[in-house]
């Protein structure tokens, strides 16, 4: 083949021929490495369930024990910070240099904004997690069930165990996520990606919403259980 | 150009040079191999790290053969012949099997295949071989320090709660290790969907591809749910979290669901691959077509969509309800159904084939009927009332090593002798490996065998004492374990020997079809001099390229192609 003897265009991998089959092959990856995410969460989540059907009482008297506000507010935190990871996604595409700024500064614009909401959420998260501990609902150490009158108060401690183990890997995956952007911040000032060239930024974008929509399910999962059951009871 | 691109031919053609440049000599150095991102070097990688730890996992189960030669409990204390078979378990499982055959030869041979330079995502394979040395790393730390004693099965509350061994530290091992597993997946899907060489359509595809594509599915869908899983029980030992121990209001099946979702189709990531590489040599040796390739290609998927549904087989006695261990028994004959259309294919493909009886057709010959013998007993044991019998007794684990050694490691086998030259340019042929496949063959029997009679006559698994009247079968499988060690040994020998001392085999040395043949062997660091062009079936022997009067001319790259560098 002719193109083989051309010099490989820049930013084109050795081993693709086009620039099109690499961003396929890189969106692809991306995608199933997503369907592997929600295998590992689903495991969770199937975990939950068997014990909402075990335990309705507790898992609803656990739920109850959450702040509604303060979780619905954090969502809020949360879906902002997607909202700012589509501009750096959107000016990664369009390839955007609009008030005079690189395009590498617009993307930085971008991870900027979804680092400060994703630091808000997590900062929210430490001061709910510490008033867990206040309030001795911390599975494993010295936990005391908040009700009694329920049929088997002792399982709200494992409401707790999947509030925390749930939770948890949620902040885990956007701790790893933050910790990307920081070392994407750089590479994109350096001007790294372009129009042509931002498969990395696009497939960190589905990453970052695909951490969001875990906290959407996470949110009345944990949150809302309680609420609902005490309107129509 | 030297004369590498010839195929041999043993009615008097030149004998075949080695290669003057190859992936083996493009660079130097062991960070030329710690830093490699080829994968064909990543395969001897894994080939290195995984025989390792096949050898280590053997001696685990000679120790354990050691021990039941005599019904009382001699060599061992109960505690320490518990960590014995869970080590023995979980490094064949984990550390050998599961990558055994994507890890190497499906590295080496997925982009050789289809035609394509690489892997997806080169560096991501990479990574993934540096998961499994961290994981294995970890595993091996929690041995020297004391192992495991929960069985590999880990199920709770005796692992989260009573087992006073390093469960966290293994689990630990495992999960880093899955990261391994889902990268070579993530790796083999994509590339097989975008990598493929023009003209390489779907069904052109060698069945060894079909059978990576399942198994890669398995690997990215099933892992993540054991991963979670250890995880879970990881959470319960270190904080004390509530999650399977009944005695803080956790549910223990809810574990052994969770755990067999993933390890129930984690055995067709083993013997999957296995399959495919069966398929290659059968079309090899027998010089046809498979039979019915259509089928065999899509019985894969459909071993890999049922494998999905049916782990409740193993909860028959574990508080699941008649109508989902109905359910579960029908599925489990369902999923034997693509199974048994592989054989039957298998079979009518001999059929008037004009067989060449060569190792690799040994071993492959031996797969068939000791995956026939593992499969249908495992039906036996898919049924409700007999399970109730045969359930933790030696008829299981006589049924698994069916599959898992019969079956998997005897396919691993028989593509590593395939393979080897392409691999390593050199042949190994000849008495001794006829002899390491009679050996493995003759020992696994006598191995296994006794074991199903053992385990119907109420033997119970994981016992390191027994009844007087168990003896005489415990001393045959011993006898069994000692000869099948030495087949496995043999290879090591003569393979490493071939290395120096075996003839050069030159481009296409079993004049097998497809893609990988038509290239130098070892091949060079980009594969292929060219972009091939793929314009024939699979398994199409004697395309016209290769009995006309230009059989001197490769397939593809007839042209000295520019360096693609
Ligand atoms: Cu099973």
């Amino acid at each position: 083949m002719s193109s083989e003897a051309a010099a490989h265009p820049k930013g084109l991998a050795h081993h693709f021929e086009t620039f099109e089959q690499q961003k396929e092959s890189s969106f692809l990856g991306m995608w199933l490495f997503i369907c592997q995410e929600v295998m590992f969460f689903g495991g969770a989540f199937a975990a939950y369930v068997n014990y909402r059907v075990m335990y309705p009482d507790a898992m609803i008297a656990g739920s109850q024990q959450l702040n509604v506000t303060i979780g619905a507010a954090n969502t809020l935190v949360l879906l902002c910070s997607s909202f700012t990871m589509v501009y750096a996604v959107w000016a990664a595409q369009s390839g955007t240099t609009k008030w005079g700024w690189s395009n590498g500064r617009h993307i930085v614009l971008g991870l900027v904004g979804t680092l400060f909401f994703g630091s808000i959420f997590l900062i929210v998260k430490y001061f709910e997690y510490g008033e867990k501990f206040a309030h001795h609902l911390v599975p494993g150490h010295g936990f005391v069930p908040p009700v009694t009158s329920i049929d088997n108060p002792a399982a709200t401690e494992i409401f707790f165990s999947l509030y925390f183990g749930m939770t948890g890997l949620h902040a885990l995956h956007m701790v790893v996520g933050m910790a990307i952007m920081l070392v994407m911040i750089p590479l994109a000032l350096k001007g790294k990606w372009d129009r042509n060239n931002h498969n990395f930024v696009e497939g960190f974008g589905l990453y970052w919403h695909f951490v969001d929509i875990v906290w959407i399910f996470l949110f009345p999962f944990l949150y809302l259980i309680g609420e609902s059951v005490q309107k129509f009871t | 150009m030297s004369t590498t691109n010839q195929i041999q031919n043993p009615d008097g053609s030149p004998e075949p040079e080695f290669p003057k440049e190859h992936y083996l000599n493009a660079s130097h150095g062991l960070k030329s191999w710690l830093l490699t991102t080829d994968h064909k070097r990543i395969c001897i990688l894994y080939l290195v790290s995984i025989s390792f730890f096949f050898a280590l996992g053997g001696i685990y189960a000679g120790l354990i053969r050691l021990e039941l030669v005599t019904p009382a409990g001699d060599l061992f204390q109960p505690d320490t012949y518990n960590r014995v078979f869970t080590m023995h378990a979980i490094l064949m499982i984990f550390f050998f099997l599961i990558p055994s055959i994507p890890a190497t030869l499906g590295n080496f041979l997925i982009p050789l295949m289809i035609g394509a330079k690489d892997v997806a995502f080169p560096k991501l394979n990479l990574a993934s071989w540096y998961m499994y040395v961290i994981g294995a790393s970890l595993t091996l730390f929690a041995l020297v320090t004391g192992g495991v004693d929960t069985g590999w099965t880990f199920y709770t509350p005796f692992s989260t709660t009573y087992s006073n061994t390093f469960v966290t530290t293994v689990a630990i091992g495992i999960f880093i290790n899955g990261f391994s597993s889902i990268f070579t997946g993530v790796n083999f899907l994509v590339t097989i969907h975008r990598m493929r060489a023009p003209g390489m359509t779907w069904f052109r595809l060698p069945l060894f591809i079909w059978s990576h594509y399942a198994t890669s599915l398995i690997m990215v869908l099933g892992t993540p749910v054991i991963a979670i899983t250890l995880l879970l029980v990881g959470f319960e030992r270190m904080f004390g979290f509530g999650f399977f121990d009944p005695a803080l209001g956790g549910d223990p099946v809810l574990f052994q669901h969770l755990f067999w979702f993933y390890s129930h189709p984690a055995v067709y990531i083993m013997i999957l691959p296995s399959m495919g590489v069966i398929s290659e040599i059968i079309a090899a040796f027998t010089r046809k077509a498979i039979f019915g390739y259509k089928f065999v290609a899509f019985s894969s998927m459909g071993i890999a969509i049922i494998g999905f549904l049916v782990w409740g087989h193993h909860l028959f006695l574990s508080s699941q309800s008649v109508w989902a261990g109905l359910i579960f028994s029908f599925l489990t004959m369902l999923v034997a159904v693509p199974s048994a259309v592989k054989v039957f294919n298998w079979s009518a493909t001999l059929y008037k084939g004009s067989i060449d009886y060569t190792t690799p057709m040994f071993y492959a010959l031996g797969f068939l009927g000791l995956f026939t013998i593992g499969g249908l007993t495992g039906l036996m044991l898919g049924t409700l009332g007999l399970d109730i019998h045969m359930h933790d007794t030696y008829f299981v684990v006589a049924h698994f090593h069916y599959i898992m050694v019969g079956g998997a490691i005897m396919g691993y086998l028989g593509g590593v002798h395939f393979y080897w030259p392409k691999i390593t340019g050199r042949l190994a042929r000849g008495f001794w490996p006829h002899m390491s496949a009679l050996l493995i063959f003759v020992g696994f029997n006598l191995t296994f065998f006794p074991q199903f009679i053992l385990g119907y006559l109420g033997m119970p698994r994981r016992y390191h004492a027994y009844p007087d009247e168990f003896q005489v079968l415990h001393v045959l499988s011993t006898a069994g374990a000692t000869v099948l060690a030495l087949g496995y040994m043999l290879p090591g020998f003569y393979l490493l020997w071939s290395l120096k001392y075996g003839k050069v085999a030159g481009n296409n040395p079993w004049k097998a079809a497809g893609l990988e043949w038509t290239t130098t062997s070892p091949p060079s660091l980009h594969n292929f001099e060219s972009m091939p062009v793929v314009d024939f079936e699979p398994y199409e022997f004697y395309p016209p390229q290769y009995d006309s009067a230009e059989a001197a001319e490769p397939v593809t790259g007839a042209e000295p192609a520019p360096s693609t560098t």
